[in-house]
């Protein structure tokens, strides 16, 4: 396994056309794995449950020498480890990390705590963001299989369950929902202000990346709130939220600011 | 140590603050897309099999689905700062 890991399997989303611009979202958000560790020299399982505990929490990680981030030592959070099987020298366990983790580098630290030296056996992903391995879940040959049979026989509704509308992927992050009447505007690069917002969602502060979205809840824009869940829901008038990414095409909605009419126009 | 919660155990829920109606004439929800419109604004929920890298499978779903653009959201190789090269091993045409 000279380049990087090609042997690693599970959850990749891929987002199509459009939707390429949540993948930022999808790049911040949280993984988790399912890894094979093999140790260098029998431990009684105890120990190991014990050390893995250690590891939860805030851990400092140094990148790998094969890296493509600067070798600056980082703080990432684990979430959960969890033991779930020990046959001899291999540890099975499942891992709830930050993005940006390296689980190589995970593994070799764990070794180096239990002092017989550890590496990474294999490793599955089974989990990014929002997405996991449940029914929506699809092999490249399935998707090519269920692809052509849409383009022979047109008939879609194979090929419907698995193509997720990008929404999907904005599931985890919170969300305020606008009046039709706001969307255009939003489309255009402005930011939200208070008397546009219908509804949304708790736990919402300033600087958090909300998502912006219609009603029938279709994404508009990614944006950075300026505010509480509490202080928007009093709000009369003012930005709420700064827009960083418009999702939507201009003109899916009918524009309904109005503009100053310029001097000569009538 | 204290545990943190993961982005995917935190519970939200929704609060009201304007009651309106949404016009029918614009947009779709999401789910009654068209199927054009949903290819447009899809994302897949692949599982990728072993061997070939993130990369050479999102150029895959490119020919297999043909789609100008697509990317994968966090790739599976970290480690990979270096490009690997095509007289590999594998093949890089897509599964046929």
């Amino acid at each position: 396994m000279g380049w990087g890991d090609p042997k690693v399997t599970g959850v990749l989303p891929i987002a199509l056309n459009e939707a390429t611009k949540v993948i930022q979202v999808l790049l911040t958000s949280g993984k988790e794995y399912v890894c094979v560790m093999r140790l260098h020299s029998e431990v009684p399982e105890e120990r190991i449950k014990k050390v893995l505990e250690e590891f939860q929490g805030l851990i400092y990680q140094r990148p790998p020498v094969r890296a493509s981030v600067k070798r600056r030592l980082r703080v990432r959070k684990i979430y959960y480890i969890d033991l779930l099987e020990v046959d001899g020298r291999n540890v099975l366990f499942k891992v709830g990390c930050e993005a940006g983790t390296y689980i190589r580098k995970l593994t070799h630290d764990i070794g180096e705590v239990l002092g017989c030296g550890a590496h990474m056996q294999e490793l599955r992903r089974t989990r990014a963001g929002p997405f996991t391995e449940d029914e929506d879940s699809i092999t490249l040959h399935e998707l090519y299989y269920y692809y052509s049979k849409w383009t022979e026989t047109g008939d879609e509704s194979l090929i419907r369950k698995f193509i997720l509308p990008m929404e999907r992927a904005l599931t985890l992050i919170p969300k305020i929902y606008i009046r039709d009447s706001a969307v255009d505007a939003i489309c255009h690069g402005a930011h939200l202000t208070a008397p546009g917002v219908t509804s949304l969602e708790t736990k919402i502060k300033p600087k958090t990346l909300v998502a912006i979205m219609t009603q029938k809840g279709e994404a508009v824009a990614l944006a950075k709130a300026t505010a509480t869940t509490e202080q928007i829901i009093k709000m009369k008038h003012g930005i709420i939220a700064k827009t960083e990414r418009v999702l939507m095409p201009r003109g899916t909605y009918p524009k309904k600011w109005k503009t100053k009419k310029r001097a000569g126009v009538s | 140590m204290q545990r943190i919660k993961a982005p995917w155990e935190i519970k939200r829920e929704l609060v009201i603050k304007a009651e309106e109606e949404t016009d029918p004439k614009y947009g779709y929800k999401p789910e009654e897309r068209p199927i054009n419109e949903l290819i447009k604004f899809g994302i897949i929920n692949l599982d990728k099999p072993p061997g070939p890298s993130s990369h050479e499978v999102t150029s895959w779903i490119k020919k297999i689905l043909k789609v100008g653009h697509a990317g994968h959201g966090g790739t599976l190789e970290p480690s990979n700062g270096l490009g690997r090269s095509q007289s590999d091993w594998r093949p890089t045409d897509s599964p046929k």
